[in-house]
């Protein structure tokens, strides 16, 4: 029986991680769930949120938009358009374009072509600004 | 023949030159290491998506798909992808011309082709030709001088809705794909409707579990696959530029030297030729005294 998981995180910008892990949990589509050696065959699509996973004991977040998950023979392949892991997320700046978000979206009617756009802008600066404050611990 | 003024003028003019060439060179080269890296690291990316593609829409219904259905043989769009800038050589004419030819050799396959450009460069050189319906033209997609994922994806989804739209049968998609910094591989592909990769019958294909379900993991995954194959264009695109202005810089500076060494070896010539005739003058002067 596998002790771990392969996790890697690919971005269309690098790959981000590719580390031995002992346990993911990654925000699905359809609820959020959790990866353990020895995973059947799993293939599913990610929403905005916080994708955590376990090594050595310690906890790690990572703030990810839109992607999918492929799980095979262990490997954990993470595609998503965008990841920032818990240390590198500027909270400042997160904090900023949450309140930018927030302002754009007051005068927006529902049938605005921007409205989605703020919305979505909107959840990943609340997931950005929740996943600096988990930190790694 | 030119008086030693002048030969030392153009000595002076084509050294400037070359000062440009080489500083253009030198830009270039450091840029190109940058944008080849961003391609390396956008393949792994894009290959894994086509993959996950292909097994899924092995088992799906492609018809029920409209990005992957086969449509009839009424208009198509090609979709080009040049630069914004010159001075690299012949990157922007080469991949016209395979653009013009391209539609040219296929007219039977379509009833009638139409042009989306990206880079200023592409359209000046395609809207003077005859029998080409240009649509769309982008001229400021790299003038950021760097390519990121929301440029490709907006123009992904431009090219998506223009599908949706049905005035298009099959949208083809004409680039420099990055080989190295010397070779530019032009590249005509196929955009829509998406066709997968195909896999070979006796290759283990992994059952996978799906959630929610495999056609709504293929319908998200569809426009998103046109967005990555946007990016992954542009960036090859951008890579290959660099690569060619290189090139032509490079040759360019070569040709200054060699042009450099003609004209001080005139200049030289002229100048003993000006001292002889002095000594002449001096010697037969000397002898008439006498």
């Amino acid at each position: 029986m596998a002790e771990k998981i392969k996790l890697e995180l690919v971005t269309p910008y690098k790959r981000v991680l590719s580390e031995e892990v002992d346990e993911v949990t990654a925000p699905g589509s359809v609820g959020e769930f959790c990866v353990l050696p020895d995973h059947t065959s799993l293939l599913t699509t990610l929403k905005v949120g916080d994708l955590s996973y376990k090594q050595d004991g310690k906890t790690f977040h990572v703030a990810v938009n839109w992607g999918y998950v492929e799980v095979e023979d262990d490997v954990m392949t993470v595609l998503v358009e965008t990841a920032e892991p818990a240390d590198q997320i500027d909270v400042e700046r997160a904090k900023e374009a949450l309140s930018r978000a927030e302002e754009a979206l007051k005068t927006l009617s529902n049938e605005d072509k921007d409205f989605k756009i703020m919305e979505a802008a909107l959840a990943r600066a609340m997931i950005r600004v929740q996943v600096a404050s988990e930190k790694s611990h | 023949m030119a008086s030693l003024k002048d030969i030392k003028k153009r000595i002076g003019t084509v050294k400037n030159t070359q000062q440009i060439t080489k500083a253009m060179k030198m830009v270039s080269a450091a840029k190109l290491r940058r944008a080849q890296e961003a391609v390396a690291a956008a393949r792994p990316y894009a290959d894994k998506m086509l993959d996950v593609l292909s097994s899924l829409a092995l088992r799906e219904d492609a018809d029920s798909q409209p990005l992957l259905a086969k449509r009839g043989k009424g208009k198509a769009l090609v979709v080009l992808i040049t630069s914004d800038r010159g001075l690299c050589g012949g990157f922007n004419s080469n991949i016209s011309k395979v653009a013009e030819r391209f539609i040219h050799e296929n007219a039977e396959g379509f009833e009638s082709y139409e042009l989306l450009i990206a880079g200023r460069k592409g359209n000046t050189y395609l809207k003077r030709r005859a029998g080409m319906e240009i649509i769309k033209a982008h001229e400021d997609l790299f003038s950021s001088g760097q390519v990121t994922y929301p440029t490709g994806a907006l123009l992904g989804q431009e090219i998506i809705e223009l599908y949706h739209d049905g005035e298009y049968d099959a949208i083809f998609l004409v680039y420099n794909a990055f080989q190295s910094a010397m070779t530019q591989i032009q590249t005509v592909t196929q955009l829509l409707p998406i066709v997968p990769k195909e896999v070979a019958e006796d290759v283990h294909v992994t059952e996978y579990l799906y959630e929610p379900s495999a056609s709504e993991v293929l319908e998200q995954i569809l426009p998103k696959h046109i967005e990555v194959q946007m990016f992954r264009a542009l960036l090859e695109s951008v890579a290959s530029e660099h690569g060619a202005r290189m090139t032509a810089m490079d040759s360019a500076s070569k040709n200054a030297s060699e042009m450099i060494g003609k004209l001080t070896l005139k200049y030289n010539r002229a100048r003993q030729a000006a001292i002889t005739g002095e000594l002449m003058e001096i010697i037969s002067g000397a002898e008439a005294i006498k």
